[in-house]
């Protein structure tokens, strides 16, 4: 029962069209860091762009879909309207006018700092107040989750919180929390620098804040795509989920061992001791468990539905699934990617083999073919899956659907895996051009070749992607009728209480973090030697 | 049998199947940390254990980085010592000459923003950031040339921030050593 379609499709809109802009400006970057150019331009455009391509990426769009999505399900899976809906306008529109003034200051060169804008580098205000902007919208759908549920959970005392609920819920706290660490970074390290009230500043604190929420932040991406695997994709091919339980258990994972293990991205960093990068590495290695368990129930679920179609053999069944699906058929290759690229995560998450790759095209190519790969191809996925609930109107141009995820697919693989490849030989990232001439660089001329020919196949494949939606706004009108979500195979008479709700998950998540990065940002904040004087990016200064 | 307890049977076999998986993803998981582990305390290859602080302000004033303190020094045990900054867009010394298969100690700090330093073709990776030290033991298997990028986004004129590494053979490096007290091969 999807009442408040407005409110959900300002959020798709608004993601997406910040996502083909930022697209565009990904395949310019990939092209004008190439042997393919062959001009000089000023290397300061470069990092704008990618301050904008990062921002908008990393922030803005998975933000946004998180928000529409999380709303679309609070409607569909409790059956009843969204409680609070002007104040999820209001958090749609403070991210919105967020966007724009972290963009103006971009767009003008005045915060080329990146999107991890590491101090002692310090841009114009506007951009980190903007960036808060974001983060304070996307608060106010948390505290909506977390009172749509809770209130559903009073007038329902003796039913069980529909997965898709609970999962969403999940990826709030999870998000509400992660985003704490950066939140108190900007507001109280880099802002009173920034406003000109100080004029030094710790980085190395900086850094351990960040990492606070750099890590868990990729959980907060991947949720909406665990929540599709779930609770879409099984119902999509006409099957069930093969476990209710499990599926809990992976998300309560995801809360309690997202956050305490983000210094594993200050391995090689000299302001954190052996010992809490040992104790970090280890969580790490828990984190790898929720999607060990999601893979073996998403990959039973697709069986379940195959021998319901008369698929046989033990592996027989996989011709039998519905391939001409496009949510099959993304999900496939979300699961192909999320395969190749957990191998390289593996190989992240240990400090011996991280110093090889560390702040190298490896760590680019890693993170665009998960997060772009595996999981924007399930973004797509709930899009073509919602769409026609929120437009009454069908989406009809299946094979344009399948064209544009294969693309997407093919895309990622020539652009990642030569990226992964430079990465091995050693070459930096986030550099506006390399001295291919360079007997010592010239053996990655090729696969950088290779890499921006496979952002222009991701680019086309966007274009697709807004054409579908697009087309739809304008399609015949169709009855698509309620929003449904995946059926367990076994619906369990009673959860346990501790799967039905949060108070041990949360007192468990802040506590690790308290207890994993406590005391290394207490002895930093006691350091007072470390303070550094601050430099100023961007023309005028 | 009944429909009922058919579904029973099924559900059970269900559970089964899962918990077999959740036992070896477990276990898979212990394993991957274990050998972290076990490799990190046997072969010493733990990261930097203390943290260390150094003025960015005074680098050039006082203590072990000043300018004529800067490149590879041999020490008593006949190790090598190289120190060396980052700021923007260069690294001091340019270039780093050093021994091959000798340990060598990298002590590094930057003198502004954040930096790192990478030397291709090794496993010498580490961050530079203003206020700490970095100070990591390597070894450079066999002479040869190695370019040395800064890894970490520093300003405008990062893409501009490259060094270099020279590792020369023990005798030849002798050689140098004996007629200059901080080395470098920058020309
Ligand atoms: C959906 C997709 C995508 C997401 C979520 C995404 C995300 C990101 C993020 C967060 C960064 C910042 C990295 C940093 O600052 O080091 C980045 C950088 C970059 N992205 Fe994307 N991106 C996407 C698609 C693309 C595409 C399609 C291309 C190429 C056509 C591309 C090319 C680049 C390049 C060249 C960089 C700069 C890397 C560097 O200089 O180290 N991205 N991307
Ligand atoms: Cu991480
Ligand atoms: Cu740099």
């Amino acid at each position: 029962m999807l009442t408040n379609k407005r409110l959900i499709l300002a959020h798709f809109w608004l993601a997406f069209i910040v996502f083909g802009a930022a697209l565009v400006l990904g395949a310019w970057q990939m092209f004008v860091r190439s042997p393919l150019n062959a001009w000089h331009f000023n290397p300061e455009f470069y990092y704008r762009s990618v301050t904008a391509h990062g921002s908008a990426m990393g922030y803005v769009f998975p933000t946004l879909v998180a928000m529409g999505f999380g709303y679309a399900i609070t409607e569909s899976a409790l059956e009843k309207p969204l409680i609070g809906r002007r104040w999820a306008w209001a958090g749609f529109f403070l991210v919105a006018i967020g966007a724009v003034v972290a963009m103006i200051p971009v767009s003008l060169g005045l915060a080329s700092v990146l999107y991890t804008f590491y101090p002692p580098m310090v841009g114009n205000p506007f951009y980190y107040i903007g960036v808060v902007m974001v983060v304070v919208g996307s608060w106010i759908w948390v505290a909506l989750m977390s009172i749509n549920m809770a209130i559903w959970k009073r007038e329902n005392p003796d039913k069980p919180v529909p997965l898709a609920m609970f999962a969403n819920v999940a990826g709030s706290y999870l998000w509400g929390w992660t985003a704490v660490g950066a939140a108190l970074e900007i507001i109280f390290q880099i802002l009173p620098v920034a406003l000109g009230l100080r004029s030094t500043i710790d980085a190395g604190l900086a850094r351990v804040f960040f990492s606070w929420t750099l890590h868990a932040i990729v959980y907060f991406w991947l949720i909406p795509t665990y929540i599709a695997y779930y609770t879409i994709f099984p119902r999509a091919i006409g099957g069930r989920l093969y476990s209710d339980a499990m599926a809990r258990i992976s998300f309560i994972l995801f809360v309690v061992v997202a956050m305490p293990i983000g210094v594993h991205h200050l391995f090689a960093d000299p302001q954190v001791g052996a010992g809490f990068k040992f104790m970090h590495s280890v969580f790490t290695g828990l984190v790898a468990l929720p999607t060990l368990l999601t893979v073996f129930t998403i990959c039973a679920s697709a069986e379940i539905a195959s021998r319901l179609r008369g698929g046989h053999g033990a592996f027989g069944w996989i011709t039998a699934l519905p391939w001409q699906n496009p949510i099959m058929l993304a999900t496939a290759l979300s699961l192909v990617m999320l395969g190749f690229g957990g191998a390289g995560g593996l190989i992240n998450m240990s400090y011996q083999l991280d110093a090889s790759i560390h702040n190298t095209q490896w760590i680019t190519g890693h993170f665009h073919l998960i997060f772009g790969g595996a999981i924007v191809i399930m973004y797509f996925a709930i899009a073509y899956d919602l769409w026609p609930h929120l437009t009454g109107r069908a989406l009809e141009s299946f094979g344009l659907m399948r064209t544009q995820l294969w693309l997407w697919f093919i895309g990622m693989i020539v652009t990642t895996f030569p990226w992964h490849y430079v990465g091995i030989l050693g070459m930096p990232r986030r550099m506006a051009f390399y001295d291919y001439a360079n007997p010592a660089i010239s053996p990655q001329a090729f696969s950088v070749v290779m890499s921006a020919v496979g952002g222009f196949i991701l680019l086309l494949s966007g274009a697709l992607f807004l054409t579908v939606l697009i087309r739809g706004q304008w399609a015949d009108n169709s009855e698509a009728g309620s929003y449904r979500f995946a059926i367990p195979l076994h619906m369990p008479a009673r959860i346990p209480a501790a799967l039905n709700s949060f108070g041990l998950w949360l007192a468990l998540m802040i506590g690790l973090t308290v207890v994993n990065y406590g005391y290394p940002i207490a002895q930093l904040m006691v350091l007072k030697e470390t303070n550094v004087p601050a430099v100023y990016v961007g023309a005028g200064r | 049998m009944t429909a009922e307890a058919d579904h029973g049977i099924g559900e059970a076999v269900a559970a089964r199947v899962e918990r077999r998986w959740a036992t070896l993803s477990i276990v898979i998981v212990g394993l991957l940390v274990g050998m972290a582990t076990y490799i990190g305390i046997h072969q010493a290859t733990m990261p930097q254990g203390h943290v260390e602080t150094a003025d960015p302000a005074t680098l050039h004033l006082s203590g072990e980085f000043v300018e004529s303190n800067l490149g590879s020094a041999v020490e008593a045990d006949g190790s090598v010592t190289v120190r060396a900054i980052g700021q923007q867009y260069s690294f001091t010394p340019q270039c780093v000459v050093v021994p091959s298969d000798t340990p060598v100690k990298l002590r590094a700090t930057s003198a502004d923003v954040v930096h790192g330093l990478l030397i291709e073709g090794t496993n010498i990776n580490t961050m530079l950031v203003p206020g700490y030290v970095s100070d990591l033991p390597v070894r450079f298997k066999a002479p040869g040339d190695h370019v040395m990028p800064c890894q970490e986004f520093c300003g405008i004129g990062h893409q501009g921030m490259w060094g270099k590494v020279k590792v020369v053979d023990k005798p030849a490096f002798a050689k140098l050593a004996a007629a200059k007290r901080r080395l470098t091969c920058v020309d």
